[in-house]
């Protein structure tokens, strides 16, 4: 390495470090637990050992009943039964109390034989059923968030099958989440180009104001800005109490404009649509008037003028502006949090969901994956399509 | 596009007479020159050398500024009661200093400013309500003003695409324009990919493939290093001489203007102090502006004290100077008299000229195929004098007083310009 690639690597370093530690590794961590869980595994390894010959339908044998009591005691003793159980739970609903009980009375069998003893306890333990479950729990990496997240379920026979219907969430929730974010980006991109091209071409004194204008909503907390919305869409706010007062809308059948997916678009439009004037801006500057002189001066109406001279070289500003808007739409969380009530929630606020309250942090790496692997395949699509680089030819 | 034809089909009758040729024929080639061209052979301006327009009468006022005026702020007019003449097929350049108002006469002729007030007429036509794509004028733009994402196949064919002509015409146009220009082949480049002098033949092309009976271009040559500006210059006249078309130039590069044009129109704060051939304009200003702008002078401001005739008496710092008098003066009037450097002779044969003198050399430097040598005479410091680098000029040196001449043609009397330096 010579002196001056030295130099760049030391001067980058804090900042690689950086990013690592608050970046890379988190992410990292969320991706390796959605296939990754050793909780049941490193608990029960014996019995899992067990049940590695056993055919799925038979008994499966004192041995494996002894080691199951015995390593339910000590999860129980080690304080880690609780979350053994609720890994279980996941897999097989009921499991949860079926694992926790037979821990508590196993205390008072000193010996066995086992099978009995757990019979006695719990008829469940007679079922197959109850030890595949444990079985598929036990596996350390597991595809089982990712079928999960994609309404998938892996059947008693090992084949994979969608849920029934009345248990579909997450891909419809993925597909609303993508429409309503193409959505928003068309609405910012509606909004936000006449902007631009007003700022794009005012005097330098009003441009400096208009862009002003634009950036002011970058320096008020997103908080604010949300609960503003609020303000103004709720059932008594005010735009509900204008539309009364010009007698569009009865007084008693006001529109509900927030806490449902009008207030999510509503707001995330208005939140994002900077990231969409910001960079169509400052392509639209980067065009000498002269462009749209010499397109008039050689017979081009406006119009025309427009499609065929400005339009094609605003399109990497609208390019990067839509993709920024989009990303930055799918994995929105705080303004559908606050505004979106019931049916305006994105996928976001499901992962912090099980992040948070369910807890199951696999299936929030697995959501967040996919969520990821979306962004990941349009800036590629975007970059093969849109061709960012050949659009910079000046 | 129907609609305007038919506009110019009516008012036909009163444009043929007043330049006397026949009204249809020439109704019908303007307006389809300018918005339906059909085949080139008989439409304006063809991009075959060999149909060359001879000019008719009745073509001296082509393109017509009547008392025009622009004010941006509406207190300061940027031109102020501008009249101006282009006859058809000439080759005008607008010459002045920037900020003088020699762009914005360009763009209210192209129709992208309007003038505060007077009239623009083209072909005897009022252009107050012609939009810029009705005019079917042809435009070089200061920074060429190429579609960068079109390649420059394209680009030519924007115009005739915008026209309705069909691809093939196009294509055989496109090609037809590249080689006026000398760039066969590249049509598929990009205009990033081409070198500024391309880029700026491509400008010229473009402007040129719809066959406009007039081009403008606003200092098309700013940008280019001085060998290729040269070898652009002599490419546009070229073309100009080729084609026939009128054609109206800007710079404020006094040597191009000089090398191009027919005329010359020395523009100053919104007003034209002198239009002429670049000759007459050289030899005989009649502004003493111009006299500063175009070539170098040497400026000797005096009183006159007498006149006789064509010859004035000029008091220089008490010297008497005979000069030709070419504004209007009187006796007493304060004057500025102009004398080419090249027109000065060093060391006469005594008695020579009538304006003889005594100066002293303060500086000699060789700048190749001259010399110039700056003396003080009658009182006034940095007067300047090229002596051609031929064989057997006379030396002189730094400190050395010698006698200087020069006749009274030569020294023109002009008005005492209150704005020079």
């Amino acid at each position: 390495m010579t002196r001056p690639a030295r130099r760049a690597a030391a001067l980058t370093l804090p900042l690689v470090a950086f990013t690592g530690v608050t970046f890379v590794i988190p992410l990292a961590t969320m991706l390796v637990r959605s296939v990754h869980d050793p909780v049941v595994a490193d608990a029960l390894p014996d019995t899992l050992d067990r049940l590695r010959g056993w055919d799925g339908q038979s008994d499966p044998g004192e041995a494996a009943y002894a080691a199951a009591a015995r390593e339910l005691l000590r999860a129980r003793e080690e304080r880690t039964l609780g979350r053994v159980a609720s890994r279980m739970n996941r897999v097989r609903s009921g499991l949860r109390s079926v694992v926790v009980r037979s821990a508590r009375r196993l205390q008072d069998f000193p010996d066995g034989p086992w099978r009995a003893v757990m019979l006695d306890i719990d008829d469940d333990w007679g079922d197959p059923a109850t030890w595949r479950a444990i079985r598929t729990a036990g596996d350390r990496f597991t595809a089982r968030h990712y079928l999960n997240a994609a309404d998938l379920q892996r059947l008693s026979d090992g084949s994979i099958a969608r849920q029934p219907p009345d248990q579909r969430i997450y891909l419809p929730l993925l597909w609303r989440t993508l429409t309503v974010s193409l959505g928003i980006t068309g609405l910012c991109l509606a909004l936000g180009y006449p902007i631009a091209y007003l700022i794009a071409h005012a005097p330098p004194g009003r441009a400096g104001f208009l862009l002003g204008l634009v950036l002011l909503p970058f320096w008020t907390s997103l908080l604010v800005r949300t609960t503003s919305w609020i303000v103004l869409l709720q059932t008594q706010g005010v735009v509900n109490d204008l539309l009364v007062a010009v007698g569009l809308v009865a007084d008693d059948g006001r529109i509900a404009l927030v806490y449902n997916m009008t207030g999510t678009v509503v707001a995330m439009t208005h939140v994002l649509l900077p990231f969409m004037v910001l960079p169509v801006y400052s392509i639209m500057r980067a065009i000498p008037p002269q462009q749209m002189r010499a397109a008039a001066s050689l017979g081009a109406g406006f119009p025309r003028a427009f499609l065929r001279v400005y339009w094609p070289q605003t399109l990497s500003g609208v390019g990067a502006g839509s993709l920024l808007v989009f990303i930055l739409a799918i994995g929105y969380y705080i303004t559908p949090a606050l505004v979106g009530g019931q049916s305006g929630q994105l996928i976001s606020n499901f992962i912090a969901y099980h992040m948070q309250t369910s807890l199951n942090w696999g299936l929030a790496g697995a959501l967040g994956g996919i969520l990821l692997a979306c962004v990941a395949v349009l800036y590629l699509l975007f970059d093969r399509v849109g061709g960012l680089e050949r659009m910079r030819l000046r | 596009m129907r609609a305007s034809r038919l506009a110019d089909r009516l008012i036909a009758p009163c444009l043929g007479d007043a330049r006397g040729e026949p009204a249809p024929a020439r109704a019908s080639r303007f307006a389809d020159s300018i918005i339906l061209p059909v085949p080139e052979s008989n439409t304006g301006v063809a991009l075959d050398p060999t149909s060359r327009r001879s000019p008719a009468a009745g073509d001296a006022e082509y393109v017509v500024f009547d008392r025009v005026s622009k004010s941006y702020d509406g207190r300061t007019r940027v031109v102020r009661e501008l009249d101006l003449q282009i006859a058809r097929g000439e080759f005008l350049t607008l010459l002045g200093p920037s900020g003088s108002g020699k762009t914005t006469c360009l763009m209210m002729l192209a129709g992208l400013e309007t003038p505060t007030s007077g009239v623009i007429r083209i072909a005897g036509r009022s252009m107050r309500h012609v939009p810029p794509r009705r005019r079917g004028i042809g435009m070089v733009f200061q920074h060429y003003a190429l579609f960068p994402h079109m390649t420059v196949g394209d680009n030519l064919a924007f115009p005739l695409e915008v026209r309705g002509l069909d691809p093939d015409d196009r294509r055989a146009r496109v090609r037809r324009a590249l080689e006026l220009v000398r760039l066969e082949g590249l049509e598929h480049r990009r205009p990033g990919q081409l070198s500024g002098g391309q880029q700026q033949r491509v400008a010229i092309a473009r402007a040129l493939v719809f066959e406009p009976d007039l081009v403008l271009m606003d200092e098309p040559l700013g940008a280019l290093d001085r060998l290729l500006r040269q070898e652009l210059q002599y490419e546009i006249r070229r073309i100009h001489r080729d084609l026939g078309v009128t054609m109206v130039y800007v710079t404020h590069d006094q040597h191009e203007a000089m090398v191009m044009s027919d005329r010359v129109a020395v523009v100053r704060a919104g007003a034209i102090e002198q239009i002429a051939p670049p000759a007459t304009l050289y030899e005989e200003p009649d502004r003493s502006f111009v006299a500063r702008f175009i070539g170098e002078n040497n400026r000797l401001p005096g009183r006159v004290t007498g006149v006789r005739g064509d010859i004035c008496d000029v008091d220089v710092s008490g010297r008497q100077v005979q000069a030709l008098r070419v504004v209007p003066c009187r006796t007493g009037d304060p004057v500025l008299l102009s004398i080419r450097p090249e027109r000065v002779s060093i060391a006469p044969a005594p008695g020579r000229y009538t304006n003889e003198f005594d100066a002293t050399v303060d500086d000699v430097t060789f700048v190749g195929d001259h010399l110039r040598v700056r003396v003080t005479v009658c009182g006034q410091p940095h007067f300047l004098i090229k002596i051609p680098n031929v064989v057997g000029h006379g030396a002189v040196l730094e400190g050395d007083r010698v006698r200087i001449g020069w006749t009274p043609a030569d020294s023109r009397v002009l008005d005492a310009d209150a704005d020079a330096p």
